[in-house]
């Protein structure tokens, strides 16, 4: 949509190659069809999980529950599978479907009781995260506890391609379709950009708040599905501190965390840029310890560089007036 | 009278380049102690960038700069404040939960023998500021809940406190009502002649024939004239700041039609009463007023933004209701707001999906967006209005203010509305945009539109204006038809005297 947003996603496709022509020098293993298909498959679910939350931020919120969601949907649907209490397609559906419902228990106190997001989710995270507990107990599910057909989701691939990033392509297209061409996306960029100016049009703000987080709900339902096939061993604590993988893939992906412009595929580059970190860390022998200094750096750096470019576009602007 | 005393300020060709932008262009004039001297131009001519240069937020490139006859280089805010220049802006930069007196001595609090702040002398002093400036402003009350026009004052106070002996305004009018900036200048004459330089900046040119002795002119940042203003016209003021002659208002000359819009004992209460009027087909009635008189909040009740605790409004005869302003969409009443950037733009959007915003479930009633129609659209009220832009697809931040303000215009006629209300449409913005917003305006009333025009700009609402309704604190004190109002009358009852003759 706007011009910094597009120069954003373009200089981290540069950043990204440039990190992979590095770690390739430094580790061939790098570009093996085992090790891509590896990160590839983390970054689908998080890619999955951070237009949801692209979604949000563009309208000036941001969801915080976004991994106690994916922890509550993995473990449950592990747990109904352990159980056989569903077929696999049943459960699978029931964990978007119980994502969606946390996303609109979200919404409804974010938009009807106008409580400020970042409080409202804080608090649901620790409410959603505390019914995991109650719910797991202190069990795990092992993956020989489940069956192979969800197992197999994680391992499974269409023409060569990982299912999970073909499935994240999908995702990503489609909510970058509703974004650009339709009507709602239209308001979604509006709300975000200039609330008062988007009310005296008649749009209607608060629903339009409530149904981003219905959807950030949902997809973080469906990467919580995704998440218990790929990791099979879940518990309680699953997927804990993800939010700060996905916040930090938005507002890298060139998301304004204050609303009102940015791409979900610039998220999407987001959260394939921090995986490819990760990944470097390990094949160059580096701490895994770094991983969560660098993606808060990461943020930290976005941000900043968002204010900073902001400032000098003001700058120019104001020359003008 | 040059010669025998020194310039308070002597800028020799000063130039500021920012990027590809010349933003000034080896501007030289100077600034005599006890004058007041107009700084005009249109918005981009480099008065901001001048006046941001003596107020240290920007070095010049090239240049000289003399203060009382000597050379200076102004280092920074801080500096250019210890030099004597006070800068007065627009909007009052103020710490709102600190005192009035705490505001007047900030950075320079009078100490006691031990080093804390003197609390009695800041008090003692900031009253006798106020008394030499002849206002009434407690130095005590925090500064909170001060109208605009009396934190101007505490700047001003502010500024003597600190012994400026330069005084730069500006734009300090452009949120005042007239009365307000009557009071401005009656504090400000006499400053002036005890030996102040007074830098006035304005697009309100009555004002600076009204304060001034000098008048410079800046055009695309360089300088074009400095003149005594006794030697000048306001059609001279005009041509030198846009290049070009140009008529200031075009002559409106409609048959009006039906009428359209009614309203009928409207009552809010806190904010007007007993507002009653029409608006034929094809007419602009001004709305004439000091700010806050309720103008506005009539507007948004019309608008359905607000709702009357009494009264009727009728569109064309039918009374309506509307509890939304998507309702007062369709049912063809348009408000551009007073606030472009606030309540009118979406900055971040491109120019067409900011004109497609109001209609676009009418312009695309189903799923997906029709993308080459909202270019069009755009682009057929682009070429109407002469909006300067590269493509439809700009975003508006680009834009000048003029502009952004023809495309705010644009999205609401795309609404296709029969009743058209303008909320101070030409505020801030540069003389030869003006000149075009309202042709726009007389071409929209020309083709049947109902037009309220909400103006503080009051030869604006003469000269537009088939009728005149003026407000005073919520209520209307006179209604004017175009050959009885003059600016003495519209005055006598925005200021809530009753006129002789009305």
């Amino acid at each position: 949509m706007s011009r910094l947003g597009r120069q954003r996603e373009l200089s981290l496709v540069i950043v990204m190659l440039a990190l992979g022509g590095f770690v390739f020098a430094q580790a061939p293993q790098f570009l093996s069809a085992s090790n891509l298909s590896q990160v590839a498959i983390l970054a689908a679910i998080i890619a999955i999980a951070a237009t949801g939350q692209a979604l949000v931020v563009l309208t000036r919120n941001v969801d915080l529950s976004v991994d106690a969601m994916i922890g509550v949907v993995a473990f449950s649907v592990a747990d109904i599978l352990r159980l056989h209490a569903l077929s696999v397609p049943l459960a699978m559906a029931y964990g978007v479907a119980l994502g969606l419902a946390l996303g609109i228990v979200n919404g409804v106190i974010v938009s009807v009781f106008r409580v400020p997001a970042i409080v409202a989710t804080l608090g649901t995270m620790s409410v959603y995260r505390g019914f995991t507990f109650l719910l797991a107990g202190g069990r795990q599910v092992s993956l020989s506890d489940l069956p192979p057909e969800y197992i197999n989701l994680a391992r499974a691939s269409v023409l060569g391609v990982p299912l999970y990033v073909v499935l994240a392509v999908v995702v990503v297209a489609i909510a970058s379709l509703l974004l650009q061409q339709t009507r709602f996306g239209r308001q979604v960029y509006a709300v975000g950009s200039n609330p008062e100016a988007a009310a005296i049009l008649g749009i209607r703000s608060r629903l339009v708040g409530f149904l981003v987080f219905a959807v950030c709900g949902m997809l973080a339902g469906a990467a919580g599905v995704l998440w218990g096939a790929r990791f099979g061993t879940i518990n309680a604590t699953a997927a804990s501190g993800v939010v700060l993988q996905v916040v930090a893939a938005v507002v890298v992906g060139g998301v304004n965390i204050f609303g009102g412009s940015g791409t979900v595929y610039g998220a999407a580059l987001g959260a394939l840029f921090l995986g490819l970190i990760a990944n470097a860390l390990t094949l160059l022998h580096l701490s895994q310890f770094w991983l969560q200094a660098i993606y808060g750096g990461v943020i930290l750096v976005a941000v900043a560089a968002d204010a900073v470019i902001v400032r000098r576009l003001q700058r120019a602007a104001a020359v003008r007036a | 009278m040059k010669g025998e005393r020194s310039a308070a300020i002597r800028l020799e060709a000063i130039s500021k380049r920012f990027g590809a932008t010349q933003a000034l262009d080896g501007v030289s004039f100077e600034l005599l102690p006890a004058e007041a001297h107009a700084l005009v131009g249109e918005n981009g001519a480099g008065k901001s960038t001048l006046v941001k240069i003596l107020a240290g937020v920007y070095q010049p490139d090239n240049g000289r700069i003399e203060l009382d006859g000597s050379e200076v280089q102004i280092h920074g805010p801080a500096h250019s404040r210890e030099l004597g220049i006070a800068v007065i802006h627009q909007e009052p930069r103020l710490f709102p939960d600190l005192s009035v007196a705490e505001n007047v001595f900030l950075g320079h609090q009078p100490k006691t023998r031990l080093g804390s702040i003197d609390w009695a002398r800041m008090r003692r002093d900031a009253a006798r500021l106020f008394d030499e400036l002849e206002v009434s402003i407690a130095p005590d009350s925090p500064v909170r809940g001060l109208s605009m026009a009396d934190q101007q004052l505490v700047e001003i106070a502010k500024a003597l406190s600190l012994d400026a002996r330069v005084l730069i305004m500006d734009e300090p009018t452009a949120s005042l009502s007239l009365h307000e900036v009557e009071r401005l200048f009656s504090i400000v004459r006499p400053l002036r002649d005890r030996g102040l330089g007074v830098l006035f900046v304005s697009h309100r040119l009555e004002e600076v024939f009204d304060l001034c002795e000098r008048a410079s002119v800046l055009r695309d940042g360089k300088h074009v004239i400095t003149a005594p203003i006794g030697q000048l016209t306001t059609a001279d003021l005009i041509r030198y700041m846009v290049g070009r002659d140009v008529s200031l208002f075009p002559p409106a000359t409609t048959e009006l039609g039906e009428v359209l819009l009614e309203a009928r004992g409207l009552t809010r209460s806190d904010a007007f009463s007993d507002i009653s009027f029409s608006v034929r087909a094809g007419e602009i009635v001004g709305f004439a007023g000091l700010i806050g008189a309720g103008r506005t909040e009539v507007a948004r009740v019309l608008f359905g933004i607000d709702r009357a605790d009494r009264g009727e409004v009728l569109l064309r005869g039918r009374p309506v209701a509307f509890d939304a302003p998507a309702a007062a969409l369709r049912a063809g009443v348009a408000y551009v707001p007073e606030d472009r950037h606030q309540q009118g733009l979406v900055l971040d959007f491109p120019i067409a999906s900011n004109v497609s915003l109001p209609i676009l479930s009418r312009l695309f009633p189903r799923l997906f967006m029709n993308r080459p129609a909202e270019r069009r659209l755009a682009e057929r009220y682009a070429s109407q209005f002469r909006v300067r832009m590269t493509d439809v697809e700009q975003l508006v931040s680009a834009l000048s203010g003029g502009n952004q303000q023809k495309v705010v215009i644009a999205k609401w006629l795309a609404t296709e509305p029969r009743a058209l209300i303008l909320d101070e449409p030409t505020r801030g913005i540069d003389i030869g945009a003006k000149v075009e917003v309202h042709r726009i305006i007389a071409e929209l009333a020309a083709a049947g539109l109902g037009i309220i025009l909400i103006s503080s700009d009051l030869p604006e609402v003469l000269a537009m204006s088939d009728r005149i309704l003026v407000m005073h604190e919520g209520r209307l004190t006179a209604e004017l038809s175009r050959a009885e109002a003059t600016e003495e009358r519209v005055m006598f009852a925005a200021t809530g005297q009753v006129t002789s003759g009305a």
